[in-house]
């Protein structure tokens, strides 16, 4: 196995690690503000998704695709939160699970009945077609490294609206303390819209760029979803930072267990066996990760103890 | 060592920077109502906490009846003899207050793996919690759902559900909080003659009710016990009368 | 009695009806729907011991149907092939015994609660959803990996198994043993509920606080109950792969998951009919919506979040007040 192999592994992890991060940023950030669980959000993944390959379809420009996505998804968001979530914010999580399960239901059959059964598929855009060589001869596909930045950028810039703007104030203060931000005269209905715009436009914006290196289709969300799910288990609900390592952990642990856990069992097992073995149990390893956090702290790596 | 129900020896509590409990070293003796006062922010909820499990102490120990229980979780100090009641109820408020009672039988019995016979049909269980309830005096609101219960038949009912533990100490916190004159008075009455069964650690508010009660008094002050003595020496020492009326006096 | 009491009696009646009017008439797949119904409501009234009871929002209860599906499926598999399920240390063969099977569905499903339940159980909350959300999802998965047993195509079991008997070919002698079963779990239900167990785990779900002050552990109550539970369910499974004579990882799915729960909640949260109502209201809407329009999980979707929205207690509590009934 060679240093090549393992740097290009690393660098898929990475990638898928940095759009995992999009859609927990996002669900955390919710949670965090809102204290809402929203299983409808790999449904704003989805809206972005379909959004850009039929703008793609029409424009062809990738350009266009990806605002498309953003808007609507942040616009679904929207609507989303001022007809139903916003009656949710005081229920408990249970209603909350279910009527955001009944937006799945809808999201899905919805996007079914306008786009049919058939994937459909938004094309890498030629600027970034083809691979790259990066120092030390490796080549890599330019679009999946561009996910990368792009990820990495938008984390930034979060970073920077959290800690560096008016509105990151209001967010971090909501986290804290309801009450406290009314009475500084915030209207808060409008922020939480904003905030779960905000997420939403974030999983729509994943949900683009990753339709672009596999097929744009009803369902894609809820995969993404839970492994959103994971990334903020491990990472302590509620914290950008604990989602941010948290999915590049897991991203990190489902490339490399799925590639080299087969080769290693090749080592002690024939070939055959290992392969299924390791692919069965590599199949298991981001869960056996967050069962080992919870056993060692149960609110995550840098989530507010209990 | 027999004639201390419950104490605590030097247990320290740190939040931060903030020391919420400082060296406390308190005792309940058999008979006893100890009465545990201080303005508000004194520590004295993180002083209950760590006496009955909720919070472990940084330092310290906290005994029953001789025995280390520091190490023992919430329901394992239940089952060891402590008796709690809450300052702001805790009761399933679906539940009649019948089988409220009944849950603290069943606790003092310690195993409710039991999944066929009926609760309320249990006659030992049953005996207990009506037992307990006829001394609090809500017998005849047995049948009632907790949450249509009044505010006052609800402290009773968190006293009631103490007392099904048959515990070897009380810790109260609060029991008065939210009651009328006239409850206040009651309620004096019968955690008077209660201290017979067993004795009475009292964090209270009701100050007229402390006086009328407390066989001792502590007197906590940001986290440490500035005082304790019986209510005539708490009434007349200077500290106390510092900490109390301080600025304003 | 009260109206719910009326209510639940109206449903078993009909449960037991309904089928012998459609035997009488000829009318088979009304008994295979009704069979359906029945299954999915032994489903839900697992979960709804965990739910409804304990307050544990269990979002990954497809692990427990979906194991049992397997545990048949596996056993089934093997008897039909004529090869042993294992060699060493000692032979096990196939089994087409419904008893053996349910055996082995309910001890598994309990193995596999208890060890989820202790993780998981460790948080509450938020938490305590995403995580079993997600160890369902790693059993899809393993399921889809396990090339052995059919992989992402699932099985196919070309008989029914066997009851001492019955003839369990016959769709009517099928959907009583399956009514039987879920009677046999309502009535546990129902005696737990009152049982000194039933009421200490009520009230872990109102105020654990309370519970630990009268000297019992909340959290072990749970896991208890979280265990049962998953039993329950597993048993449900193993039904349901008899009755479509076929498992697949979709079992494991989050989708079923989230549909248990449905059920659950579309009959009246922590009712002891509830999950009836429910599976019976779902395979209905599925049956008639599905047969008007390819798309109705839209209107499965609307109805859900009116539930929600608009009526907590559920069908149970439109029917028969809102308030759980103390007689």
């Amino acid at each position: 196995m060679s240093t090549i192999l393992i740097i290009e592994q690393m660098l898929n992890g990475l990638q898928s690690g940095v759009m995992l991060f999009l859609m927990a940023a996002g669900l955390t950030l919710i949670f965090g503000v809102m204290g809402l669980i929203n299983l409808a959000h790999g449904s704003l993944y989805m809206v972005g998704a379909f959004a850009a390959a039929a703008v793609a379809g029409l424009t062809g420009s990738f350009v266009l695709a990806l605002m498309a996505a953003l808007v609507a998804a942040a616009l679904a968001g929207a609507v989303i939160e001022i007809l139903v979530i916003r009656r949710l914010y005081d229920s408990d999580h249970l209603d909350q699970v279910l009527a955001t399960f009944a937006l799945i239901l809808i999201f899905s059959e919805g996007t079914r009945w306008v786009f049919g059964s058939f994937p459909l598929f938004l094309d890498i855009p030629d600027a970034l077609s083809g691979p790259v060589t990066l120092p030390g001869g490796i080549e890599y596909p330019l679009y999946r490294l561009a996910l990368i930045v792009a990820g990495l950028l938008v984390g930034v810039g979060l970073w920077v609206l959290i800690e560096r703007t008016r509105l990151g104030i209001q967010i971090r203060a909501g986290e804290n303390d309801r009450e406290m931000i009314a009475a500084l005269g915030v209207d808060i209905s409008k922020l939480y819209t904003l905030v779960f715009a905000l997420g939403a436009a974030l999983a729509g914006l994943a949900g683009a760029l990753v339709g672009a290196i596999q097929s744009v289709q009803v369902g894609m969300g809820e995969p993404v979803l839970i492994l959103a799910f994971v990334v903020i288990v491990i990472g302590g609900i509620g914290s950008i930072k604990g989602a941010f390592i948290g999915a590049l952990l897991v991203g990190l642990t489902d490339t490399l267990v799925g590639i080299f856990l087969p080769e290693l069992l090749k080592l002690f097992m024939d070939a055959a066996p290992a392969t299924s073995a390791g692919s069965a149990i590599a199949s298991m390893s981001i869960y056996i990760l967050m069962s080992l956090v919870l056993i060692w702290r149960p609110s995550g790596l840098f989530g507010a103890r209990a | 060592m027999t004639d201390t129900v419950l104490r605590t020896i030097g247990i320290c509590k740190s939040f931060g920077a903030l020391q919420a409990s400082k060296d406390i070293s308190i005792d309940l003796r058999p008979g006893e109502i100890h009465a545990i006062i201080g303005p508000n922010g004194a520590g004295k909820s993180t002083l209950i906490a760590q006496i009955c499990g909720a919070l472990k102490p940084d330092a310290g120990r906290v005994e029953l009846l001789g025995k280390d229980i520091t190490a023992l979780s919430t329901d394992q100090r239940a089952r060891a003899g402590l008796g709690r009641t809450f300052q702001i109820s805790a009761l399933a408020m679906e539940d009649t207050v019948l089988e409220n009672a009944v849950l603290g039988a069943l606790g003092a019995r310690g195993r409710p793996w039991r999944f066929w016979a009926s609760a309320l049909g249990d006659k030992d269980l049953r005996h207990r919690a009506e037992a307990a309830l006829e001394r609090v005096g809500l017998a005849e609101a047995r049948a009632k759902r907790c949450a249509d219960l009044s505010h006052g038949q609800r402290r009773q009912l968190e006293v009631a559900v103490a007392l099904t533990l048959e515990p070897k100490a009380f810790v109260m916190d609060e029991p008065m909080a939210g009651l009328g004159a006239a409850g206040s008075k009651d309620l004096t009455g019968f955690l008077d003659q209660l201290r017979q069964q067993a004795p009475i650690l009292l964090v209270e508010h009701d100050m007229d009710a402390v006086f009328a009660l407390a066989d001792r008094i502590s007197v906590l002050v940001y986290g440490e016990v500035i005082a304790t003595g019986s209510v005539d020496q708490i009434r007349t020492d200077p500290r106390v009368r510092d900490a109390y009326l301080g600025e304003s006096a | 009695m009260s109206r719910e009491t009326l209510f639940n009696a109206a449903l078993l009646l009909g449960l037991l009806l309904v089928p012998i009017w459609a035997l009488l008439t000829d009318e088979p797949f009304t008994i295979t729907l009704a069979t359906r119904a029945v299954i999915l409501a032994l489903a839900a009234a697992g979960l709804n011991i965990a739910l409804g009871i304990g307050g544990l929002v269990s979002l990954g209860h497809a692990v427990f149907f979906g194991i049992g599906g397997y545990a048949m499926g596996i056993l089934a598999h093997h008897a039909q092939g004529f090869t042993p399920l294992m060699e060493w240390p000692f032979v096990i063969e196939g089994t087409k015994s419904m008893p053996v099977i349910w055996l082995l569905a309910i001890v598994v499903s309990a193995l596999a609660a208890l060890v989820i339940g202790l993780l998981s159980l460790r948080t509450t909350g938020a938490y305590f959803i995403m995580i079993t959300l997600a160890f369902g999802q790693m059993f899809y998965y393993f399921a889809i990996s396990w090339s052995a047993y059919g992989g992402e195509d699932g099985m196919s079991i070309y008989v029914r198994n066997d009851f001492p008997g019955l003839n369990t070919l016959a769709p009517i002698q099928f959907y009583g043993l399956c009514l039987a079963l879920l009677v046999v779990v309502l009535v546990f239900s129902a005696r737990l509920r009152r049982a000194p167990f039933g009421l200490s785990l009520n009230a872990a779900r109102q105020v654990p606080a309370r519970l630990e002050a009268v000297g019992l552990d909340p959290m072990r109550l749970k896991l208890v109950a979280f265990v049962i539970s998953g039993a329950i369910t597993g048993l449900a499974g193993a039904l349901f792969a008899d009755l479509n004579r076929f498992v697949s990882p979709t079992m494991f799915s989050w989708q079923f998951s989230g549909e248990i729960m449905v059920l659950v909640i579309l009959g009246g949260v922590g009712r002891l009919f509830g999950p009836v109502a429910g599976a019976v209201t779902f395979v209905a809407l599925e049956h008639v919506l599905g047969g008007l329009t390819e798309f109705w999980h839209i209107y499965l979707g609307l109805i859900l979040l009116g539930v929600v929205l608009f009526a907590r207690g559920g069908i149970t509590g439109l029917i028969a007040g809102r308030e759980a009934s103390h007689d």
